[in-house]
């Protein structure tokens, strides 16, 4: 056995090496042409590999070196504004070495090492320092700063802290026993990087989407799983909180998706300006595109590399918010490489373990105390792409038993071009409890209330409709028919949303509520115009109501919202007047 | 060692060969079988070790013993390709099939196609004038776009596919498509239609056929698609060509790649397609877009039947998770005499957001297109409850949306198969069509588009 072996079998992505001494997750170089592996599995003196590459040509008897390494990224200023593939290597910097199509056998650097960097000490020569502990920042985009930190298993006291630019390799600071520290550290994939302790979450993570942020609340630090069967939405929903979400860092994971959505992305993300900060929404996000015709082992690993750099943010005391799209073809990659190794199937294929994997990758997330004792955190929001839209698949039922908010795309409510189409019978979030604190002393004391009823008219709304559905709604009584009213002015003023216009792609959670109590004062101010003789179809029809409604898509909407439903009660009760 | 020929096979079952080897074999290779009679037959390796290599024989192992010899070409699939490919006709494995000669390679593709780079990728934005006001108003298609027919047995896809092959082009630009067609398992009845059509509007000069019939070997359809896209790509990036690639059917393509799956004893998923034809599905379909930096194009116009009608099934179904939208064909609306008897509702073109509007084709465009598939969507929805209640249980809203919707299909979707309808004479009909709802149900419409187009409610 040595650090070089040789190729034994080739089947697809896996290829089994003999002669290797290898450790499980080595990463190895198969071939004459070093494609990049990772080893699996090992029999005896045979390792399995799972390549990264396409292995097309490759033959029985090339060599098979091992790095002695596992799968690690760069992390290091230059990660942000960035576009890898599922290993990290930079897009760019392929289609400069291999032009337009992805082909193989080139390595790229997953941060640029020439570059250099404003390194800034914040700590000195004499400081005892350990692993997480900030020794200096870099401005690392307009808005970000990046914060250098010890490695977490390094500690120390600092010889000498130098200050000026530097690549990410140099080295910027030295401790008394000799080791160097640069800019740039290795973490391997697959191990979730330290922190002091987790938290409860207790601070939303506004999206700025209605039906999101007023009635199925996902904390910093929590995480979601949005499943939908195709064309319901879940890239549009995905995409508008990696815009508009007020967490600081974004880590988009387009995994095993179309390429056609990455590029879209690339160009639009550059435009955007975010919300909160002002600034292109570029500037805090990391890309990740490993789209569903690149090899699948890649595939498998992306999320895992998403996740780490997510981490590494979150030790600087961000709060950093990924999104995985779609972890359902992350998931059909293990089943892959799963059955490559002839591995006993669990249900419908997947490997016994998916479950498992899918639990240990959402455990990642969370709101933590980092090592240096800041307070930091990721969120997960997981897409699923459930066959034909059918739950009851193991993808989906793996991610529900694990998430605490679940955000149900509903192919019905896309035909009816309601979007965002999530189904607000079926969808749930568990957080409203611990988060109810954060809505009552930031927006108001009644926001749990206000949020109950607007839910519960929803509810109710369902049952009526069951029997429109075999009467028609003209045979209901009045106040049943206002109740049916007041709950498609919810559903088409306040669950509708639409991503792409300026204005109503973002409602501040001020917004929303106020929009909640106006359709409140709506309901209740048509009872009582009704029940003074007023007709329905005057009470509904006042012009000032559609003022209000259609109000959402103008500029400065919060500003005139209480002027609007001011008018708007004035109108129903002049209705009811006339008659 | 391309000389060797070896005579070590030790099992056949099915499509596949299996053999004790000598020499290290290439994944992927391309192998040559001589049989007993002299005939040969072609195949590829699927798995191989230092004791074993499995080979999938595209022609069938008809006729395949223990004495057949094998042949390993030392490479891997490769296409010749040229741009003299351009009116032409190959069978299934790229071998001329209308009695023309060889192809001189200009260059040889490997068929297996290397991933776009995402990064190098251009976004598509131009619109694509199909002349089918249901397609054009309703999901338009886009340049780059691959937007697969979801159809089913005994429907008009053909038709639909050839008609958009025939008028497709972009509006202000004399710029063609050139159409690369590729039969995979279909009958030779359907194929001699398509090839007649061509012939016939002359569109044949300008196309390029692969042809698998329903009696050539299902293992080949696994490659003919592979095909079809390297010689698009080629015309495509090296001849600035717009290709429009349109293939059918996907299901006999799946059922060969179940057919290879079942016999590796491999675990499959669900009814029995192999857990990785999400993947081998995307290889294909992900073939088609802009690149930055050059001209040409590809746009994939994929035809599916869906067994049994069921757009859960998983080939539709993982389809309609890679392609950007569907056009779905609607039995009923066939049976109601309507041509083209398209379902709009679950119909979608997701690059259509980013494409339509004032540069392209109209400033109404996007919100005639709502107003008209809410319009009909809730007109359908009442078709339901009037078979319950009666019509006259409606109010005058519901009324004018019930008949509106008999109105969308009989005037909106139907046409004929030669009607070539401008994106102006396609909106201008949406617009007189909506008169027939009072303008304050139409809730969708922009008061601006109202004032400037509304036949009677015009400001003028």
């Amino acid at each position: 056995m040595s650090e070089n072996g040789q190729i034994y079998r080739i089947s697809g992505p896996v290829v089994t090496a003999i002669g290797l001494d290898a450790k499980m997750y080595d990463v190895v170089r198969v071939g004459d042409e070093g494609l990049m592996g990772e080893v699996i599995e090992l029999h005896g003196d045979k390792a399995v590999i799972q390549v990264y590459e396409d292995t097309s040509g490759v033959r029985p008897g090339e060599p098979v070196s091992n790095t002695g390494l596992t799968l690690a990224v760069q992390l290091g200023p230059g990660l942000l504004t960035q576009i890898y593939d599922g290993i990290q290597r930079p897009l760019p910097v392929l289609q400069e070495k291999m032009g337009t199509f992805i082909t193989r056998g080139v390595d790229a650097d997953g941060l640029d090492q020439e570059r250099k960097w404003a390194f800034e000490p914040t700590a000195k020569k004499g400081d005892s320092v350990t692993g997480g502990q900030v020794i200096g920042t870099v401005q690392e985009t307009e808005t970000i700063v990046h914060k250098i930190m010890v490695p977490p298993n390094m500690s120390g006291t600092i010889k000498n802290i130098k200050s000026g630019d530097f690549t990410v390799s140099e080295t910027v600071c030295t401790l008394d026993d000799g080791k160097e520290i640069a800019m740039m550290q290795r973490w391997p994939v697959r191990a979730p990087r330290p922190f002091k302790q987790k938290y409860a979450p207790d601070t939303p993570l506004v999206t700025g989407m209605r039906i999101l942020d007023f009635l199925f609340p996902l904390a910093k630090g929590g995480a979601a799983g949005i499943p939908g069967p195709f064309g319901s939405g879940k890239t549009v929903t995905q995409q508008s909180l990696a815009k508009y979400s007020d967490a600081q860092i974004v880590v988009y994971i387009g995994c095993g998706e179309r390429g056609n959505e990455m590029t879209e992305v690339l160009d639009e993300f550059p435009h955007l300006i975010d919300p909160n900060t002002g600034k292109p929404l570029m500037n805090r996000t990391v890309m990740i595109a490993n789209t569903s015709n690149m090899p699948v082992a890649a595939r498998e690993a992306s999320v895992y590399t998403g996740i780490t750099i997510a981490e590494y943010f979150r030790d600087m005391g961000y709060d950093v918010a990924l999104m995985a799209d779609s972890t359902s073809r992350w998931a059909e990659a293990m089943r892959e490489i799963s059955s490559r190794l002839e591995e006993m199937p669990g249900e419908e294929g997947y490997p016994a373990y998916l479950s498992s994997r899918l639990a240990e990758f959402y455990e990642r997330a969370g709101r933590v105390e980092t090592l240096e004792g800041e307070d930091g955190s990721v969120t997960v929001i997981g897409a699923v792409s459930p066959p034909g839209g059918d739950i009851s698949e193991p993808v989906s039922q793996g991610t529900l038993r694990i998430v605490k908010v679940f955000w149900g795309l509903d192919a019905p409510l896309a035909r009816q071009r309601h979007f965002p189409a999530i189904n607000w019978l079926n969808s749930y979030s568990l957080y409203p409890q611990s988060l109810d604190q954060w809505f009552k002393d930031n927006i108001a004391p009644d926001f749990p209330e206000i949020r109950t009823e607007i839910s519960s008219l929803l509810q109710v709304e369902a049952e009526l409709q069951e029997i429109v559905q075999l009467v028609g709604s003209d045979a209901l009584p009045i106040d049943q028919q206002l109740t049916l009213e007041v709950a498609r002015m919810i559903r088409e003023y306040f669950l509708q949303q639409n991503a792409f216009h300026d204005i109503d792609a973002y409602s501040g959670v001020q917004q929303q509520y106020l929009m909640a109590k106006a359709i409140l004062t709506f309901q209740s101010e048509a009872k009582k115009a009704i029940e003074s003789g007023g007709l329905l179809e005057d009470v509904v029809n006042v012009p000032a109501r559609s003022d209000l409604m259609r109000g959402r898509f103008e500029d400065k909407y919060l500003d005139r919202i209480d002027d609007l439903v001011i008018e708007m009660t004035k109108q129903i009760a002049a209705a009811a007047e006339e008659n | 060692m391309a000389g060797k020929e070896y005579r070590t096979i030790t099992d056949v079952k099915g499509p596949l060969v299996f053999l004790n080897k000598t020499e290290p074999v290439a994944f992927g290779e391309i192998v040559q079988l001589r049989l007993a009679d002299g005939s040969t037959k072609n195949g590829q390796v699927l798995d191989t070790s230092d004791d074993m290599v499995v080979v999938q024989v595209f022609e069938g192992t008809a006729g395949v013993d223990r004495n057949t010899g094998v042949k390993f070409l030392g490479d891997v699939f490769k296409l010749p390709v040229s741009k003299d490919l351009v009116g032409r006709i190959l069978d299934g494995a790229g071998r001329p099939r209308d009695g023309g000669p060889d192809i001189v390679a200009e260059a040889n593709a490997d068929i297996i196609g290397a991933a776009i780079n995402p990064y190098a990728r251009q976004s598509p934005h131009d619109f694509i004038q199909t002349g089918i006001s249901a397609i054009d108003c309703c999901t338009t298609l886009v340049r780059g776009q691959k937007l697969p027919i979801f159809s089913a047995s005994g429907l008009p896809h053909n038709d639909i596919a050839l008609q958009i092959a025939r008028q497709a082009k972009l509006t202000g630009s004399d710029e063609q498509f050139i159409v690369v067609f590729c039969a995979m398992g279909i009958t030779a009845e359907e194929y001699n239609f398509f090839r007649s059509d061509l012939e016939r509007t002359g569109a044949l000069e300008n196309a390029v056929l692969f042809v698998n019939l329903a009696d050539d070997p299902a293992v080949e359809r696994l490659i003919t698609p592979r095909l079809a896209l390297t010689a698009a790509e080629y015309l495509a990036f090296e001849h600035d060509y717009h290709v429009l690639v349109i293939y059918t059917d996907v299901t006999n393509y799946c059922d060969a790649l179940r057919q290879i799956g079942a016999a590796r004893e491999e675990v499959p998923g669900r009814r029995g397609y192999p857990g990785y034809m999400y993947t081998d599905l995307a290889m294909l379909y992900e073939r088609a877009g802009l690149v930055k930096g050059k001209k040409g194009s590809i746009t994939q116009f994929p035809i599916l039947t869906m067994p049994g009608d069921d757009i859960t099934h998983p080939i539709p179904d993982l389809s309609g998770y890679i392609t950007e939208g569907q056009i779905v064909i609607s039995r009923e609306l066939h049976g109601s005499g309507i041509y083209p008897p398209i379902n709009v509702l679950p119909s979608l073109s997701r690059l259509m957001g980013g494409t339509i509007g004032e540069k392209t084709t109209r400033e109404d465009h996007k919100s005639v297109s709502d107003q008209m598939y809410a319009a009909y969507a809730q007109g359908r929805e009442l078709r339901g409850l009037v078979a319950i209640v009666g019509e006259d249980a409606l109010n005058e809203r519901d009324k004018q949306l019930l008949a509106f919707s008999g109105l969308f299909e009989d005037k909106f979707l139907r046409q004929d198969r030669y009607e070539d309808r401008s994106i102006d004479e396609t909106l201008d009909l949406c617009w007189n069509l909506m008169q027939n709802i009072d303008t304050k149900y139409l809730v969708r419409l922009d008061q601006q588009w109202i004032d400037k187009y509304h036949p009677t409610d015009k400001k003028e």
